[in-house]
């Protein structure tokens, strides 16, 4: 039964219990850990190819080390950017869909419920799509598709952003996000059917997703937007820990909620929206790596989970590319099948 | 202390209470009574910077809580609602640490002297065996408890719960109410509770304030009865 003050002692200076507001050893292990395993995976995901390098040469290689150049130029100059992108864009989707659930108090929302990888496919569509059904022809150039995305993207985040401000409901947020991405998928639909083969073919092959398309100088515009929204994630992680009580909760305890909302909107953007330009939409990495991270972790407080998510997601992506250069499949397929299931253990175990 | 200058709040045509005055004072608990609809959580929604469709003003220890910013509100002001706040893998020590919210630095560090507060909020509302607990596996009951810690943490004058004794058995109803009333005595706190239970509201306060729409009677609690102000609740 519930103890009442009467029957307590005066009050005694704080208990010794164990130091309760500090994290334990325990998470300091499986941090350490979960950093070796990233670049074990980073590491792996060089190796891994057509030609699969053994892992000394490519630690050789990336040290500057001895090993032979012919080596040395495809880890250098293929399979480290490729390998970087899949870090980073496994973090950044990660990162956004943490700070999508937390925000929506939804733990089935992702990068994606915001409408920006609809966006994006709206940008990647009217640009390879239906551009020819102008009569303008467009190199389906992998920059030209990037820069079609995070306009599309950009655009449908304004917008929401824009509607979101006048709402004081999340929830209302929440829904008008699907119904503008349904209605979006709708109008693509309308330039997929209307389209020639070549061009749905490089669409379809978008939508599939690919970490390999981007370029080294490309590297160094996804590389900036990544960083700055991680750094916008990291200070947001008092707002998102005081976000878990709801808006209202978090207002009376002191958060300014429409600038808190911005920020995480911006550094959903910075994060989702560069990573789904260039990468195409990365399916449920977003969905399930914050639950893993939280599973793993078992705690609620973003201090932990925003580093930890960064790191579950960018090694769970890597290990992603590495199934699907040995099976020699498009990445969204692998992400799909790895997320899914994680994300039906997390229904199951929250109903 | 709470201010209530010519307060009118209401939707559109539907006036809830109108041009009310009164002062809800320090080291005192005042149950909130009125039928469903007549405005109470609105009211203490308003009072709480939830709700901005009022008109008058509302004062907190003198100050209008429309100059204040919500970080300077939040160390004057304490909020407890009817909200279900399980949050999975979340502890008791974190749920009632983020109370300290408005006094911790960006990234919401604990100092000593917070985890000392955290703690002591804890023992306060009976909960300190709880603290490593997490609140998924609580019952409605405790929840509530540790929602009110928070609130202690947040180490403000005023206090303003929205039918905390709503979840609640019997029992836990009066060892809830009894608590509130000892914080309010013992801390010097302004404690305002949204009830349906006029027995408790009656009773175990020292004050009561009914919304008779559009009036707000606000009476010590034993001339409250004596008044007869209580069939008004059971009149149309």
């Amino acid at each position: 039964m519930l103890r009442t003050q009467s029957e307590a002692p005066a009050r005694k200076p704080a208990a010794p219990a164990p130091k309760p507001l500090i994290h334990s050893h325990k998470m300091r292990i499986t941090f350490t850990t979960l950093i070796i395993l990233t670049f074990l995976l980073f590491s792996l995901d060089i190796a891994s190819g057509s030609t699969s390098i053994p892992l000394p040469q490519v630690w050789a290689a990336l040290s500057g080390g001895d090993c032979p150049p012919a080596v040395a130029r495809i880890v250098v100059n293929i399979r480290l950017i490729k390998a970087i992108v899949a870090l980073l864009a496994g973090a950044a989707v990660s990162v956004s869909g943490l700070q999508m659930q937390t925000l929506f108090r939804n733990p089935l929302a992702g990068p994606y419920v915001l409408g920006i990888s609809s966006g994006a496919s709206l940008g990647v569509a009217l640009f390879l799509l239906g551009a020819p059904l102008f009569g303008i022809s467009t190199a389906a150039s992998a920059l030209g598709i990037a820069g079609a995305a995070w306009i599309g993207a950009a655009a449908v985040l304004l917008i929401v952003g824009a509607v979101a401000s006048r709402i004081k409901d999340i929830m209302v947020i929440l829904i008008l996000g699907m119904m503008f991405s349904s209605g979006i998928s709708a109008v693509v639909q309308i330039l997929q059917y209307l389209s020639r083969d070549e061009s749905l073919k490089a669409f379809v092959i978008w939508t599939m997703g690919s970490l390999g398309d981007v370029t080294f100088s490309q590297l160094w515009i996804l590389l900036p937007a990544v960083a700055v929204g991680l750094a916008l994630a990291v200070a947001a992680i008092k707002p998102l820990n005081l976000l878990l009580f709801g808006e209202e909760y978090a207002r009376t305890m002191g958060l300014g909620v429409k600038r808190s909302r911005t920020l995480l909107f911006l550094s959903t953007t910075l994060l989702a929206g560069t990573v789904t330009a260039f990468c195409g939409p990365i399916g449920f990495i977003g969905l399930a790596m914050p639950h893993v991270t939280r599973m793993i972790f078992r705690t609620s407080d973003h201090r932990i989970l925003v580093p930890g998510t960064v790191l579950t997601g960018a090694s769970v992506l890597l290990l992603c590319d590495i199934i699907s250069k040995l099976l020699t499949l498009p990445i969204n397929s692998i992400t799909a099948l790895l997320g899914i299931p994680v994300v039906i253990l997390v229904v199951l175990k929250t109903k | 202390m709470i201010q209530l200058k010519h307060l009118s709040t209401g939707y559109r045509s539907r006036i809830l209470l109108s041009d009310a005055d009164t002062i809800f004072p320090a080291a005192t608990l005042t149950a909130l009574i009125g039928r469903n609809g007549t405005g109470k959580s609105t009211l203490l929604r308003a009072i709480a910077g939830l709700n901005p469709h009022y008109s008058g003003t509302i004062d907190i220890d003198g100050k209008d809580i429309r100059d204040l910013s919500a970080p300077a509100l939040a160390r004057r002001l304490a909020f407890v609602s009817t909200q279900r706040t399980r949050i999975p893998s979340m502890r008791c020590v974190d749920a009632v640490a983020m109370g300290r919210a408005p006094y911790t630095n960006w990234i919401g560090h604990m100092r000593k002297e917070d985890e000392e507060i955290v703690l002591r909020s804890l023992e306060d509302v009976g909960m300190a065996g709880f603290a490593m607990r997490t609140l998924d596996t609580m019952s409605d009951g405790e929840c509530q408890r540790v929602m009110i810690a928070r609130a202690l943490a947040q180490d403000t004058p005023v206090i303003l719960l929205d039918e905390p004794t709503s979840f609640l058995d019997m029992p836990s109803r009066y060892d809830l109410v009894r608590l509130l009333g000892r914080l309010a005595h013992d801390q010097g706190k302004c404690i305002l509770f949204s009830t349906h239970e006029l027995d408790i509201a009656t009773e175990m306060t020292d004050a009561v304030a009914l919304i008779d729409p559009p009036r707000l009677i606000h009476l010590p609690a034993k001339d409250f009865v004596a008044a007869g102000h209580l069939s008004l609740i059971f009149s149309n």
